[in-house]
């Protein structure tokens, strides 16, 4: 379900540009917020808001890598193997991430917890290897710190699990 | 270290915000433009200085605006797409001197009397277009930005766009495409956007780098700004130093400093990893050709990399040491343009495709002596027969390393193995 207040930000945003189908990507980005992916919902939605056929915003939707087609896990990590950050080592550190977190380059893990993407050129070369968690930054990657990263977000999962089992109302920040 | 333009103000803490950016004579060059200036006279001025686009072209940009058909509504696209490999300098201005590249965007509309500019940021970079959105909203509260700027008359809007993940996004015609709400497949030129560009109107696009250096030109005059650099080469600009070297970064330079200064000085990459052999250097971006080591006396400017047989492209020069498998490198770079070509054109799609499974078989030691002249054949058949430069730059790699490196490819295929690296066969005695 797409929120009533998320529809009217989309309609805001058509509002905003010179020609309304030009918010297709923002409202795409929108409804993605909401679902963690681009649902059946998701297309009609933003179809609806900005006057477009379902077909029309899907073939916008299926072009771009960003907009997910298929539930991703909680934590989706990026990590960069074009090729500054494979001068600088990067393919033995996805294969260690592989490792730790048990799945292939590409896949979602069966808990929905993590999904793994190798990615290209991060515009973060210079502080190589890089990867991104949920958007967010990691450079100058070492054996390491992917080990340590990996313990950090294990903990987190492990805290998550344990205050929603105690109070489902989620007391306590992260 | 010689003096700073555009990243002259980088580490000053806060600068991302509008009062300290202030501080620093933010925004003095905006009520300079609209108030000393006539649209036309800072094209000219922008003339003048010698300033040329920092996205790949190095186009002139004062004469790029020069072109702009009459009619209105007329339209800004700043160029943030940053997806080059080896590139990651947009990103830096973006998130840590916002302030500068809104200033650069609202006196390049100005100058070229637009009432609407895009910012189109790369999708990847949350961070930045934090930064930038923060940026423009200031400058909207502060009167930058909006109806009759600054009591001059001119009216501006300014729209932060975010990309999500298409590299042929940041080819001009592809992202009027996508800010048009589509899928990102470059246009037919002509018409040039200067005639034909964003909903039809005449439309400028410059990269973030470009726009970044206006308020400095603008502040300081065209002849402060032509007295670094070349003759033909003006300014300076940032090179994205990474790779083999033991310092990696961003390092603004006047236009012709030598690649040995900015590789070896301490100052700058501080020589090779390992204090290693230098192999090859890509000069700009992974579109660019391969220079081999005995180019490192090279001046950075665009005639001079041009006549060693490159291009000086967005500025990621990147350097590999001794222990480089260049069949392997070369496999990485042709695989970004397979998974990055658009699809709409024949010649591209498939090729990068075959491409990538040749350098595969090579790499792996099930290549064919024929294999390498196969390469370059196919090469020839994307190059110069593509839709758009995409197709072009996929082949650059592959056709200069076997200019360069062609020995290289041979061992492969006679050994089964790569020559140098950790995928190479070593002697019996050392893996014992
Ligand atoms: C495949 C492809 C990708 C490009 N990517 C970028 C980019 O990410 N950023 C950019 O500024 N220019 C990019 N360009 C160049 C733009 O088309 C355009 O020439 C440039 O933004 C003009 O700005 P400038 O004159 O200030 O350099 C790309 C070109 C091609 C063919
Ligand atoms: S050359 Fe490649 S990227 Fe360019 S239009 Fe053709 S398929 Fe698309
Ligand atoms: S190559 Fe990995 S960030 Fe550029």
């Amino acid at each position: 379900m797409i929120s009533e207040q998320a529809k009217q930000r989309m309609r805001e945003l058509a509002a905003r540009y010179p020609v309304a189908r030009s918010a297709v990507m923002p409202a795409l980005y929108i409804a993605q917020a909401e679902e963690g992916y681009v649902s059946r919902a998701a297309l009609e939605a933003v179809a609806e808001a900005l006057n477009m056929t379902v077909d029309d915003v899907e073939s916008v939707a299926t072009f771009y890598t960003m907009y997910y087609q298929r539930p991703p896990g909680k934590k989706v990590i990026k990590v960069c193997n074009s090729i500054s950050c494979y001068l600088r080592g990067c393919d033995a550190l996805i294969e260690q991430l592989e490792r730790r977190l048990g799945i292939k380059r590409g896949e979602t893990s069966p808990d929905g917890r993590y999904t793994l993407l190798t990615v290209e050129c991060l515009a973060s070369c210079g502080t190589a290897p890089v990867l991104q968690v949920n958007d967010e930054f990691v450079e100058n990657l070492t054996p390491e710190l992917v080990d340590r990263l990996a313990d950090q977000w294990e903990a987190e999962f492990q805290a998550e699990g344990q205050s929603q089992g105690r109070s489902p109302a989620g007391a306590g920040g992260c | 270290m010689p003096e700073l333009i555009i990243t002259k103000n980088i580490d000053v803490p806060g600068i991302d915000r509008l009062d300290v950016y202030r501080q620093y004579g933010g925004y003095e060059a905006l009520e300079k433009a609209l108030h000393e200036y006539q649209p036309e006279e800072i094209v000219e001025l922008v003339k003048k200085s010698g300033l040329r686009g920092r996205g790949g072209a190095g186009f002139p940009t004062g004469m790029k605006w020069g072109f702009l058909a009459k009619n209105e509504p007329r339209y800004l696209c700043c160029n943030c797409d940053e997806s080059e490999p080896g590139t990651f300098k947009d990103r830096m201005l973006m998130e840590k001197n916002p302030h500068q590249l809104v200033e650069g965007v609202i006196i390049t509309s100005y100058a070229c009397r637009v009432s609407t500019a895009f910012i189109y940021v790369r999708g990847e970079l949350a961070y930045a277009a934090r930064q930038v959105q923060r940026a423009v909203d200031e400058a909207y509260a502060a009167g930058y930005i909006g109806k009759n700027i600054l009591g001059s008359g001119y009216s501006l809007d300014v729209i932060v766009h975010r990309g999500a993940g298409a590299y042929i996004c940041g080819e001009e015609s592809a992202l009027m495409e996508s800010l048009e709400g589509r899928r990102g497949y470059p246009r037919l030129k002509p018409p040039f956007p200067a005639a034909v560009g964003l909903y039809g109107g005449p439309t400028v696009i410059n990269n973030c780098e470009t726009l970044s250096t206006v308020p400095a030109v603008v502040r300081n005059g065209a002849d402060w700004y032509a007295s670094f650099g070349t003759e033909k080469s003006k300014g300076t600009r940032i090179f994205c130093l990474s790779g083999h070297v033991k310092k990696p970064g961003n390092y603004e330079l006047p236009l012709g400093t030598p690649l040995r200064t900015l590789i070896y000085d301490e100052q700058y990459g501080g020589g090779i990893l390992g204090d290693r052999q230098l192999k090859a250097v890509i000069p700009g971006g992974s579109s660019t050709f391969i220079l081999g080591a005995d180019k490192i006396d090279t001046p950075l400017d665009f005639e001079s990399v041009a006549a060693a047989g490159s291009m000086l492209g967005s500025g990621g020069v990147i350097v590999m040491h001794e222990d480089t498998c260049i069949v392997d490198a070369v496999l990485r770079m042709t695989e970004f343009y397979r998974d990055e070509s658009c699809g709409k054109c024949t010649p591209c799609r498939e090729g990068t495709y075959w491409l990538v499974q040749l350098l595969e078989r090579i790499e792996h030691g099930h290549g064919k002596m024929s294999d390498i002249d196969l390469l370059l054949d196919i090469c020839d058949n994307i190059s110069g027969k593509s839709f758009c430069p995409l197709g072009d730059a996929a082949t650059s790699s592959i056709t200069s390393s076997i200019k360069l490196f062609r020995e290289e490819y041979e061992y492969h295929v006679r050994e089964g193995c790569c020559k140098v690296g950790p995928k190479a066969r070593k002697p019996v005695a050392a893996a014992l």
